[in-house]
């Protein structure tokens, strides 16, 4: 077994692009879930909405990178008007309810062929990130940087996508330290006396939701810039899920949370990975095939979020009174 | 001596919905029905400005019911209702609390998991910080959140919570939270406080300074209508007495009048009548009126 080569391609996961995107979804859910209680179940159509958005404003629309981006956060920020719209008014299940039938519905309708000229339908959109990658200014070549050797593309959406994650998270700490962001926590704890206290609940609760929903939508931007592929079958409920495991992980109510638990799980998958498939070649688990090995991490993922479910149930970084998965 | 009482507060004489010589607010045909159950009939209500004035009623009776309608929270199938002469009806609860209007509720809603502090200032009303893009800009809303800090530090000291302004207001007694609840309505400087059953749950010892604190809101010009059962406390401190039964007004008055009314002794204390009413009586003659 190669421990060396397991130990760099774990730790390269530390930078990945997907650990990066993943953090931005869950910081989007930490807004909407941690700091506000809204349950978003939906956080892949957001995601999802930004990939698509992103990639059809380049390529149906010809527009530029800026253009492009900006389409991706529009079209999430409209979801979450849309969705905010009949449910905000309502108790906390029905948000939850209808983000994450909406977000399905936004898979089907992606993959559908009927729209098959814009979206792609089962095959997806590739080829979407030329001006993204015109814009490096990296020299060609391949760079060294001790654990892995990256080309100049791969350094530069890495860039892009953490300097994301460092933006987005320094927002959120001016935002929630903020009195907007203490509204936002009243509201958590109970809008009923936060709306006697005059505060416009409802106003409140969909900017959050728009925030959130926006950072997942660069999340998800990001995610597909990588590989220059975006298809429908990413944005599958599962997607939701591991942002919710990666939210949960690190702690729902910290912005460097979800950021922390990103880092972990995908470690973690690329940690096992490696371990795994290095005994199974060396015939330690003969009851394991290869192909075995890429689901049982998912499931030692389960009993890990179970263990912390139980043992530590504010994350990694949560403050224990504050949350304990109460929203 | 009671008829002086009454000409200070009412036109005419002491009867159900009368009218008042300075009415804060005023309430018509208010109706609220829960399937086949009249819960809240309101014909005629005028709230006193300046004066201390309980609800009170049997369970069942509507008072929360009538509350929750006043403020908002509760939609009326009839009536209208105008709060210093601005019309009321279907206007949202955080726009009512804005205008001056401001509730507690019978379940203490504390923001259990924010600090006592941070409960206070986000009682305040027009801070520039909490508006989402001003929020980034602190010299914005830094000035306006010293000075709601300032007095929010000074209330809480009054109500004695001020060691616990750290703490999580989940780590507060069900008493102090409470006092708590009460303080962070005063923080919008009300017109018109209304405090569901604050007494509740309220261990002996804190009661008489809740006594003091809403006795001490009247004397800074604030007006008081509270839902209360704790009868030594509506006889000690209120000026005026309102008596809901089965959702219809029954009875007003100055507090010692309204107890002997026999609608009163009848819709309170139903079977009970013939029971004394102790606490009332005591109180009444200690207190030499």
């Amino acid at each position: 077994m190669d421990f060396v080569s397991i130990f760099n391609l774990t730790l390269g996961e530390l930078i990945g692009v997907f650990t990066a995107a993943y953090a931005l979804c869950a910081l989007g859910l930490a807004m909407h879930f941690g700091y506000t209680g809204l349950l978003n179940f939906g956080q892949a159509g957001f995601a999802a909405l930004g990939a698509y958005g992103y990639a059809i404003a380049s390529l149906s629309f010809h527009w530029n990178l800026w253009g492009s981006f900006a389409f991706g956060v529009a079209c999430a920020a409209a979801f979450a008007l849309l969705l905010g719209i009949p449910t905000l008014r309502l108790r906390a299940d029905y948000l939850a309810i209808v983000t994450i039938a909406a977000a399905q519905a936004l898979y089907y309708a992606f993959g559908d062929s009927e729209w098959e000229s814009i979206t792609g339908g089962a095959n997806g959109l590739s080829q979407f990130g030329t001006d993204f990658y015109k814009a490096n200014p990296i020299p060609e070549g391949r760079y060294n940087l001790g654990i892995i050797t990256l080309s100049q593309d791969e350094i530069w959406i890495r860039l892009v996508s953490w300097g994301l994650v460092a933006l987005v998270a320094i927002i959120l700490v001016v935002l929630t330290r903020s009195p907007w962001g203490r509204t936002l926590k009243g509201i958590r704890e109970d809008e009923d006396a936060v709306r006697s206290l005059g505060k416009n609940v409802f106003a409140y609760k969909m900017q959050s939701l728009v925030l959130g929903g926006v950072i997942g939508a660069l999340g998800g931007i990001v995610f597909t810039l990588a590989s220059q592929t975006n298809q429908p079958t990413t944005w599958v409920s599962n997607f939701t899920f591991m942002t919710w495991t990666v939210l949960l992980l690190g702690g729902a109510a910290t912005i460097l949370g979800p950021v922390l638990g990103s880092a972990v799980f995908f470690m973690f998958l690329m940690l096992t990975q490696g371990l795994f498939e290095g005994l199974v070649n060396i015939g330690w688990l003969p009851f394991l095939t290869l192909a075995q090995v890429g689901q049982i991490r998912y499931l030692l993922v389960g009993i890990f979020l179970v263990l912390l479910v139980v043992f530590r149930p504010q994350g990694f970084l949560g403050n224990k009174k504050e949350m304990q998965f109460n929203g | 001596m009671a008829n002086a009482q009454v000409d200070a507060i009412a036109k005419g004489a002491a009867e159900p919905g009368c009218a008042k010589v300075d009415p804060i607010l005023v309430a018509t045909n208010v109706t609220r029905q829960f399937g086949g159950n009249k819960a809240v009939d309101v014909a005629h209500l005028e709230i006193p400005r300046g004066k201390i004035t309980a609800l009170i009623g049997p369970n069942g009776a509507g008072k929360t019911t009538l509350f929750n309608l006043l403020t908002g929270f509760d939609k009326p199938n009839t009536g209208s209702w105008t709060f210093q002469g601005k019309d009321l009806a279907g206007v949202a609860p955080y726009k009512v609390a804005r205008m001056g209007m401001v509730r507690t509720f019978q379940l203490t809603k504390a923001l259990s998991l924010l600090t006592v502090l941070d409960n206070m200032r986000l009682g305040a009303q027009d801070n520039p910080g909490e508006k989402f893009f001003a929020s980034f800009v602190r010299p914005l809303w830094a000035k306006k959140e010293a000075e709601i800090t300032e007095r929010a530090n000074a209330l809480l000291a009054r109500f004695k919570l001020d060691a616990k302004s750290e703490d999580y207001a989940a780590a507060l007694s069900g008493g102090q939270r409470k006092l708590l609840e009460m303080a962070r309505a005063l923080m919008s400087d009300p017109k018109l406080v209304m405090l569901d059953e604050p007494m509740a749950g309220v261990n002996p010892a804190l009661t008489q300074s809740l006594l003091e604190h809403i006795k001490g809101l009247k004397a800074n010009g604030t007006t008081v209508l509270f839902v209360e059962h704790d009868m030594h406390m509506v006889r000690h401190i209120s000026d005026w007495v309102v008596v809901m039964a089965e959702g219809k007004i029954v009875a007003e008055g100055p507090p010692a009048e309204v107890m002997k009314n026999p609608a009163v002794i009848d819709a309170y204390l139903g079977a009970h009548a013939d029971t004394d009413l102790g606490d009332v009586e005591i109180s009444s003659s200690k207190d030499g009126k």
